[in-house]
């Protein structure tokens, strides 16, 4: 039965957590759950995708994908794809993975459902489910032509052991370098550990009302507080303000985020920013205006003073820890 | 520099969106330009401001009321446009057909940079950029937040958009750029560019004058709108610290998450 290809994405020497959701998810599809990693010296990641589900895993491992490059990463992808020729190729809806999976699916002739929250099985054919206009609709969208490529936002799926056959195979991809028009000349990426927003479980983030750059410490604080999964957000009246960058906005035209809990420090709101975060599992607002729009989105309102509310839940999260 | 800008029009982020079977209720919209799309007018006019020449054309696919959309991106200083205005392939196109259908029409002009929004605001897809590139048979970079063309217009040096920072990459011209917040502070369209706007050229065609057949690769089956989210609990207490404890219980024993 022709099966499931999945893109597997390295960051900092670890598959990312949306891959292995991913392919825990095509695990329950049925069919070949067939996995493709791709960089310089990945291989020894593949033993922690046979424990979530992988049958078969393409090693594509050389010190052209040091750095990713669209096009070289396509053509490996592509390669990949047509040995195995599955029916459903997935990818999680990460920076990377929204750069890559159109351009996968374009080579590959086909085309694409971006973002997707859920997936269900319809005989051959998934049908996904994807927000539009930023979060104020669903829809339901199928592929006409195959492979049906897919990707899928991180923390739509639980990450679940089950061992898949996890045999590995090393692909030497012949790359055409004659296309490969686009170098890297530098990365600059943050030192901390912190997750990307896309794939926290906890974000504590802060509005307006967080009054100026200085006081994000105190959010940081908190998020540190939930373990390593936690990043800190901001609205965009904050990033536009210069308190913090453009990479921590949340929203319409900030990152889309899902997590378990987002805490809204000092944000009213907006529609624009809801359609970034509306889809949190938990939402907590504290803020010291009661009519504030984004109490009647909150699952928990605090209305008070966030610079009294936030230190004092700190000591109190600290308290409940010992 | 000539370039080629794709602009979409999508309702407004303020407007309220209706479901009905798998599309959405038309009245009541105001339509407007996509936001990111504005990131790339402002960009390719830019460009060509600083390279003191060359052409700013807008290619759009949609309906009637498109019109409106391409007239502000002419009045922001576009010169030209091409309407790709054919509502029934408009009505049925995913990002694939659409990418087909603007690639079609790129093909016929010259340019060295291609700009397109990150993402269009209604279907937020993110995919028509590369799609785009695809059929061209050239580069993408996408998520831009600054381009420097070469003064010979062979390469650009970008900074983009990647998981955690930014990498700065170089790319051979022609290419596909997609925009990103943070690339520009689009201008408004003044009074006499409202008025020079009216009388730029908009070349219309449909999709078999570009000679694509090409149909839509994914089909929205049944749109939904979301379960509406409920006010929840509002957390009692005599002061700020009492509120915190509590929530602080609440995150512990309701939500479990400490
Ligand atoms: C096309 C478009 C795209 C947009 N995209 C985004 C986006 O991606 N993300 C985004 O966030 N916004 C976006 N916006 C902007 C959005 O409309 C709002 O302007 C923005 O979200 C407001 O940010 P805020 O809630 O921080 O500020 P405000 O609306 O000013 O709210 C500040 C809140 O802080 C509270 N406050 C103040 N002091 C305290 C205190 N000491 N203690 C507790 N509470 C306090 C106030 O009561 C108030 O509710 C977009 C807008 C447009 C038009
Ligand atoms: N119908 C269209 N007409 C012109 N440009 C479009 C159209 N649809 C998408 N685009 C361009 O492609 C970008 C990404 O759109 P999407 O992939 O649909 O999210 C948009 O920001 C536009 O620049």
């Amino acid at each position: 039965m022709p099966g499931t290809l999945i893109y597997a994405e390295v960051q900092k020497g670890e598959i990312k957590k949306g891959s292995l959701e991913i392919t825990s998810k095509a695990k329950e599809f049925g069919g070949d759950v067939s996995v493709c990693i791709i960089g310089s010296g990945v291989a020894a990641l593949a033993p922690e995708l046979a424990k979530y589900g992988a049958d078969k895993i393409y090693v594509v491992d050389a010190p052209d994908y040091e750095n990713y490059v669209t096009e070289a990463y396509v053509q490996a992808f592509a390669q990949v794809a047509e040995q195995v020729k599955p029916s459903v190729v997935l990818a999680s809806a990460t920076a990377q993975g929204k750069d890559l999976t159109p351009a996968i699916a374009a080579r590959l002739n086909t085309g694409a459902i971006s973002d997707c929250v859920d997936l269900t099985k319809n005989g051959d054919k998934i049908v996904a489910k994807r927000p539009m206009y930023a979060g104020k609709a669903y829809a339901m969208v199928e592929a006409l032509a195959d492979p049906q490529v897919i990707s899928v936002r991180p923390n739509s799926f639980a990450a679940t052991e089950a061992a898949g056959a996890g045999a590995v195979e090393n692909v030497a991809v012949s790359l055409d370098a004659s296309k490969i028009k686009v170098v890297v000349k530098s990365l600059e990426l943050a030192q901390s550990d912190e997750p990307d927003q896309t794939e926290a479980e906890i974000i504590v983030s802060g509005g307006r009302g967080m009054k100026g750059p200085e006081n994000y410490k105190m959010l940081e604080d908190l998020a540190k507080l939930f373990g390593p999964t936690a990043t800190t957000g901001a609205s965009r009246a904050a990033v536009d303000a210069g308190w913090r960058g453009h990479a921590y906005q949340v929203g319409q035209t900030g990152k889309t985020v899902s997590p378990n809990l987002y805490i809204a420090c000092g944000i009213s709101g907006a529609i624009q920013h809801m359609a970034g975060m509306g889809t949190s599992k938990v939402i907590v607002a504290i803020n010291k205006d009661a009519e504030a729009p984004i109490f009647t989105k909150a699952d928990y309102g605090v209305v008070d003073d966030l610079f009294n509310v936030v230190p004092a839940l700190i000591e109190e999260i600290k308290k409940i820890k010992g | 520099m000539n370039t080629v800008v794709c602009m979409k029009q999508v309702p407004d982020t303020e407007t309220l969106i209706k479901v009905a079977g798998a599309g959405i209720v038309a009245d009541g919209i105001k339509w407007v330009m996509s936001s990111f799309d504005e990131f790339a007018v402002e960009e390719a006019l830019q460009q060509k401001e600083k390279m003191k020449a060359g052409t700013v054309t807008i290619i759009s696919l949609g309906p009637d009321r498109a019109i409106e959309a391409i007239r502000t991106g002419l009045a922001m200083g576009a010169d030209n446009a091409v309407h790709i205005n054919d509502a029934a392939y408009y009505d049925k196109a995913d990002p694939f057909a659409t990418a087909a259908a603007l690639a079609a029409a790129i093909k016929g002009l010259e340019y060295d940079c291609v700009f397109l929004g990150k993402q269009a605001i209604d279907d937020d897809s993110g995919q028509v950029p590369a799609m785009v590139a695809e059929q061209l048979g050239i580069p993408v970079v996408t998520q831009v937040l600054k381009l420097e063309v070469a003064a010979d217009k062979s390469k650009a040096t970008v900074t983009r958009e990647v998981e955690g920072g930014q990498a700065v990459v170089e790319v051979a011209l022609p290419a596909v750029f997609s925009a990103q917040k943070g690339l520009n502070e689009p201008r408004y369209a003044s009074l006499p560019g409202i008025m020079k706007a009216k009388k730029k050229p908009v070349d219309v065609k449909t999709a078999a004058d570009l000679g694509i057949s090409a149909g839509p690769a994914t089909v929205v089956k049944e749109m939904s709108l979301p379960p509406a989210r409920q006010a929840g609990k509002i957390i009692a207490g005599d002061d700020a610290a009492a509120k915190a404890a509590a929530l602080a219980k609440a995150l512990h024993d309701e939500v479990k998450i400490i």
